[in-house]
């Protein structure tokens, strides 16, 4: 289906906002990122040197960094995978409420509200192993918790961080999604003999698609790009570099290191993998999503 | 006569206001927020009130990491500040950045502005001098690691005085464990402390060209016998309870105000904070070394940060800046500075006078740092140390020591691993400035 338009000038018109404030804001910024990540360069910009790709084989040949691209896929796709889920469990609950559903929805929707940054302090306090409340409860009942020490505790503590803000996201998204399924399709299956659950599983779950791979895209996006302000209030990367994702190291080493051309081929290589990513959704989930 | 007076002083001011006699303004970047932020600002207003030629205007831009990559930021884009604060392991970035900074020994000579370098402490002005000696920063708010620890612990224990030694960090800590304390210290700042202030400590290099002053081509030297003894140690009091790891910069001191721990070694500028957060009695001592390892130790290096002067600015705005910094460093004012926020005097003056004030004696344990900063002559180890990427560098040792406490790694694999890795980031900063 297509529209036509009688004026050729009319759309460019339209839509050159759009193409301006994403030509200044993306593709020029992204246009010298492309062109440091080819130069060798120091912290004040006083010397340049054009090195071809040596900033990127110095990246390919540091086993840091490859560490790095393990710890982002687990953390990328931890948090992706534990937002759906969990949003889509309590929009499936919050949409079965009759009595106070106003209530319900507005609370779960708060964490939005609080910006990543701040996100990662409060769970950082409460987790904090010499005062934190929940530290201190874990090991109580024999959970030894020091995300100091401890990697896996600590990936374990930013993926909360980082989900718990997105979840009140992709709740909005689902519960929008489930009220638009309409009720006389659940209603002909209950008469059918569906029970709940499979209901769920072959109507709703379904017909929600679309949303979830929204979501989906979405989430990783979010997980890659967004999460650094988590990261930074809460581990740093720490410890032994177990939650230093790709979008921290490319901070870190950019704006703490000072080293720009290190830190653009980062970034092109990361712009490279989401865009790749995001490419493969499209091509290969796409195909199993029913609108 | 008071009416002429003021007649020609409104005509004076019109007359100044009017031409190019107005104050001669210049931006000051700092990192110092909180209660140290409001303390600068009110030097800052002294300063500007005490004359009318010069306008300071301080403007605070979040941490030192924040600062510092502001301030370059701005210096790319042509709008930088007079003078910015540079922590100290931003400082071998600085000193390399040729085309940006104005050497401070060099500005004052060339503004004829009072400036003599034997004022202030070797041990501090040592960090930011060239290997002629020439300061090419002035120092602002220096601090150095010392030992903390709780005098009401200490009773309980039965023990009377502080441990001077490693050894007796380790007997006192088994005597303050039998006495029912959880663990018997934790550091803050793990790399400052537990390796670049034990090297100097120990009269022994951190890195090789003179612990980084004498070239570019440094190569890291912290995995040697005495720094994988220490660390072995540490290790094995960990297992015994005797040390406990609380994280990364000052993160473990809540076990210090909480009594898990009994003692803390960091920065004595946490001075203030012990006295806010220590709901016991407390007493600071000097840095422990090992008995075994020397007789007399050197002195500790610091940490805190200096101010850089950058290029880019008229004459005229020098000289206000040459003249705020002879300010900044009289003995009234550093003394000033040095007893609100706990941060060493950078002058002799400044610690005599506070001598002399008697504010010693009444707040026990502030003077430990400058005794421990000036009971030696410094070495070339223990002068400080000027290492390209630093900031990495420190991260690559925080991981290290990491994989140590947690049992990943052997404390000689680890160190040797963190070598190798910082020098890899030294080797690109040499290639970068080359």
């Amino acid at each position: 289906m297509s529209v036509y338009f009688p004026q050729k000038k009319l759309p460019y018109l339209l839509v050159l906002p759009q193409l301006i404030i994403t030509a200044i804001f993306f593709l020029w910024p992204a246009g010298q990122a492309f062109k440091q990540a080819f130069y060798r360069e120091d912290a004040f910009g006083l010397s340049q040197t054009f090195i071809g790709f040596g900033n990127f084989i110095d990246l390919f040949q540091d086993p840091l960094y490859y560490k790095s691209m393990g710890v982002t896929m687990v953390f990328s796709f931890s948090v992706a995978f534990f937002g759906i889920a969990i949003a889509l469990w309590l929009a499936v609950m919050a949409d079965r409420v009759i009595r106070g559903k106003m209530a319900y929805q507005t609370l779960l929707v708060w964490p939005y509200a609080v910006a990543p940054a701040l996100a990662g302090v409060l769970w950082w306090i409460l987790f904090d192993p010499n005062i934190g409340p929940i530290a201190l409860f874990l090991d109580r009942i024999g959970i030894h918790w020091n995300h100091f020490l401890n990697g896996d505790q600590a990936m374990i503590l930013v993926v909360i961080a980082a989900t718990w803000k997105q979840i009140s996201y992709n709740f909005l998204f689902f519960l929008a999604g489930l009220q638009a399924i309409p009720r006389s399709l659940i209603e002909a299956a209950a008469i059918d003999g569906a029970g709940p659950f499979k209901r769920f599983w072959d109507i709703v779950f379904p017909l929600l698609s679309p949303t979830t791979f929204f979501l989906l895209v979405v989430n990783l996006v979010y997980a890659f790009f967004d999460t650094f302000g988590v990261i930074d209030t809460t581990t740093q990367g720490g410890p032994d570099g177990s939650t230093n994702t790709l979008v921290y190291k490319v901070f870190k080493d950019g704006f703490i290191g000072l080293d720009s051309g290190g830190s653009a081929a980062q970034s092109i290589v990361l712009m490279a993998i989401v865009g790749l990513m995001t490419v493969v959704q499209f091509r290969f989930i796409e195909r199993k999503v029913q609108y | 006569m008071r009416k002429l007076t003021l007649a020609m002083a409104v005509l004076g001011g019109l007359s100044l206001s009017g031409s190019s006699f107005a104050a001669t303004e210049i931006q000051w970047w700092h990192a110092m927020g909180g209660a140290n932020g409001q303390e600068l600002n009110r030097i800052v207003k002294e300063f500007n009130d005490s004359q009318n030629k010069y306008k300071v205007d301080p403007v605070f831009k979040g941490t030192y990491t924040e600062t510092m990559t502001s301030a370059i930021a701005a210096f790319r884009a042509h709008k930088q500040p007079a003078i910015v604060q540079v922590f100290e392991v931003g400082t071998a970035s600085m000193m390399a950045a040729k085309g940006a900074i104005y050497p401070v020994y060099q500005l004052m000579k060339d503004t004829r502005e009072p400036f003599n370098p034997k004022d202030y402490l070797s041990s501090v002005t040592g960090y930011y001098s060239d290997l002629k000696g020439n300061m090419l920063s002035m120092p602002f708010n220096s601090s150095t690691p010392v030992l903390y620890y709780n005098k009401d612990m200490f009773k309980k224990a039965g023990i009377s005085s502080p441990p001077k030694t490693w050894e007796e960090v380790a007997a006192d800590s088994k005597k303050l464990l039998a006495s029912g304390a959880k663990c018997g210290f934790t550091t803050g700042w793990q790399s400052w402390v537990q390796l670049e202030n034990l090297s100097a400590r120990h009269n022994v290099p951190f890195a090789s060209n003179d612990d980084g002053f004498a070239g570019l081509n440094t190569k890291l030297l912290f995995n040697g016998p005495l720094q994988v003894m220490h660390i072995t140690k540490m290790h094995e009091w960990q297992k015994s309870g005797i040390f406990s790891y609380g994280g990364r910069r000052s993160d473990s001191v809540p076990k210090f105000y909480s009594q898990q721990c009994a003692m803390y070694t960091g920065s004595s500028s946490a001075y203030g904070g012990m006295v806010k957060n220590a709901k016991f009695d407390f007493g600071v001592s000097s840095l422990p070394y090992w008995a075994s390892e020397v007789k007399k130790p050197s002195n500790t290096i610091i940490g805190g940060a200096s101010l850089w002067v950058l290029r880019g600015k008229s004459k005229e705005q020098y000289k206000a800046v040459a003249a705020f910094l002879h300010f900044l460093s009289t003995p009234k004012i550093q003394a000033e500075w040095h007893q609100f926020t706990g941060y060493l005097p950078i002058t002799h003056a400044a610690y005599e006078l506070t001598k002399k004030e008697g504010f010693y004696k009444t707040h026990p344990g502030t003077d430990v740092a400058v005794l421990q900063m000036t009971a030696s002559k410094p070495t070339v180890n223990s002068r400080g140390l000027r290492l390209g990427n630093f900031v990495q560098i420190r991260d690559v040792i925080n991981s290290a020591l990491e994989s140590v406490w947690s049992g990943q790694a052997t404390p000689q694999a680890a160190l040797n691993t963190a070598v190798k890795r910082g020098d890899a980031l030294l080797r690109r900063f040499e290639r970068a400035h080359q």
